[in-house]
Formats: C-alpha cells, sequence, structure tokens
C-alpha cells in the first residue's frame, strides 16, 4: 500500500515544474502546456485523496477539472493564433508588451 | 512491493518527462514529453483504482487537447522558435519561486491529516464498477455542475470559432 503522502509529494513537485516552466518560457503555447501540468498536479491531488477517503466527490471534481482543460486549451489557443495572424508573427509574451491586438 | 515499485517508476517518468517539457527549446518536443506524462499519470489513475478516470485522461488529454496543441504549433513559425533564446530574461527568478513553492509544498504534507471517510470504499466501487460509481455520483448529487459543464464546452467551443477565425474587418476597411 502506497502511503497517502507520496502522491501529495508527486502532485507538489509536479505542480512546481508547472510554475517553472509558466514563469521562465517565452512561447506562449509552452506557458499553455505548463498550465496543463499544473492541472494535472492537481488532478493527481484529487483521485489520489478521493481514494484514500473512499469518496467520490474529488473524482468527480476531476472530470470537471479535465472539461474546464479542455475548454481553457481551445481558448488559450485561438487567442494565440489570433496573436500571432495579428501582424507580429510572434508568439513571445515579453513581445506582446500592448492590448492593440 | 510491486505498487510501489510501480508508483515510483510512474513518478520518475512524470517528473522527468514534465522536466525535459519545460525545457526542450522545439515546442513538439515539448508536446510529445507531455504525451509521455499523461499516459503515466493514467498509469497512476489505475493504481488509485480509478479506470474511468485513466481512460478519460488518455481521450481527452492525449487525444484531443494535446492534438490541438500539435495544430497550433505547426501554425506558427517553428523554426525561428529554434534560433532565439527560449526563457524570458528573468528566468532565475522564475527557477527561485517554483523551488521555493516546492519547498513549501512539500514540507507542508505532513501536517496534512485525512477527514472523515466517505461512503465509497474500494470494495463497493469494484463490485459497481468505477464507470457506474462516478455515474452514479455525477448524475444524481452533481447533475447541475454537469449541465455548466456543458455550458463552459459550449462556450469553449464558439470562443474558439470567432477567435480563431481569419479578421476580414481590417481588409474592408483598408481596402
Amino acid at each position: 500500500m502506497i502511503p497517502l503522502s507520496w502522491y501529495m509529494a508527486l502532485a507538489a513537485i509536479l505542480f512546481a515544474i508547472g510554475v517553472c516552466g509558466f514563469l521562465t518560457r517565452r512561447n506562449i503555447i509552452i506557458m499553455f502546456l505548463s498550465t496543463e501540468l499544473m492541472l494535472n498536479a492537481v488532478n493527481l491531488n484529487f483521485v489520489a485523496m478521493s481514494h484514500y477517503l473512499e469518496s467520490m466527490n474529488g473524482q468527480v471534481f476531476t472530470f470537471f477539472i479535465i472539461t474546464v482543460a479542455a475548454a481553457e486549451a481551445a481558448i488559450g489557443l485561438g487567442i494565440a493564433v489570433s496573436l500571432y495572424r495579428s501582424s507580429r508573427h510572434t508568439v513571445h509574451v515579453d513581445e506582446i508588451n500592448e492590448l492593440k491586438g | 512491493m510491486f505498487t510501489q515499485i510501480f508508483f515510483l517508476y510512474c513518478a520518475v517518468m512524470i517528473l522527468g518527462s514534465a522536466l525535459v517539457a519545460i525545457t526542450r527549446r522545439n515546442p513538439v518536443h515539448a508536446v510529445l514529453m507531455l504525451l509521455l506524462m499523461f499516459f503515466h499519470m493514467a498509469g497512476l489513475y489505475i493504481s488509485l483504482q480509478s479506470e474511468f478516470l485513466a481512460a478519460v485522461q488518455i481521450i481527452v488529454y492525449a487525444g484531443a487537447i494535446l492534438v490541438l496543441y500539435l495544430f497550433v504549433l505547426f501554425l506558427v513559425n517553428i523554426r525561428e522558435e529554434m534560433k532565439i533564446d527560449s526563457l524570458v530574461d528573468s528566468a532565475w527568478l522564475g527557477r527561485i519561486i517554483s523551488a521555493g513553492l516546492a519547498l513549501i509544498l512539500v514540507s507542508i504534507i505532513p501536517a496534512f491529516v485525512l477527514g472523515e471517510k466517505g461512503s465509497w470504499p474500494v470494495e463497493r466501487i469494484q463490485e459497481l464498477t468505477h464507470t457506474k460509481a462516478i455515474g452514479l455520483e455525477m448524475y444524481t448529487t452533481y447533475i447541475f455542475p454537469f449541465e455548466i459543464a456543458g455550458l463552459i464546452l459550449l462556450v469553449a467551443v464558439i470562443g474558439g470559432l470567432v477567435l480563431a477565425k481569419k479578421d476580414n474587418t481590417n481588409q474592408t476597411l483598408e481596402g
């Protein structure tokens, strides 16, 4: 039997890796990927705790998080495409410094 | 013993592929590394007796979301991306912040106390099968959030279409 703290430690470190990727990369698409890493870390925590608490709530919540992650990916990547199209041809966050589109 | 080895293997692969994914210069390699991570995450879900979520993880994350990422990556210029520095100027600050966050999060784990047990022990889930158990919970207790999730997906479909469609208004103004 694996102790719950192993899962929680793995999720915490994975979340920190996601934060690191979000803060250090220039490419906005990789930043969205890092967000997916963080969401997966949270999902792992939810499923592990739901298993050890003998309750279904965490797993239903994970299902909703996956739904929201899909919606977020669609919207975020749509924004990335329209940013790239709008004359500057870049997806780098430090070059996109005005909101005029 | 076998479950521990399986957990450690999945943990090492998840952390390793996540680290490689955020450090590779080529975004396509990052997406493929994330695919590896999602599969091992599904393995961990199976080790937690939630096989339906493992299937959803592979179908939705690996099958749908990552393909969306790959399509968008092919729309932007990757060749140019390979030439320039892939990190922002203050990358060391981000690394310090995330290392501190990991340290804090891991160090407070021993203080966590498991709460009261719910009404779904593993034997009951195994008797009903996991898919039926999660369906029972979702379509009774969580029916209203489930409807809202459908609405969120509708918003995502319309928003994605509106954002990504070719903008003709500027051309008509100029021409």
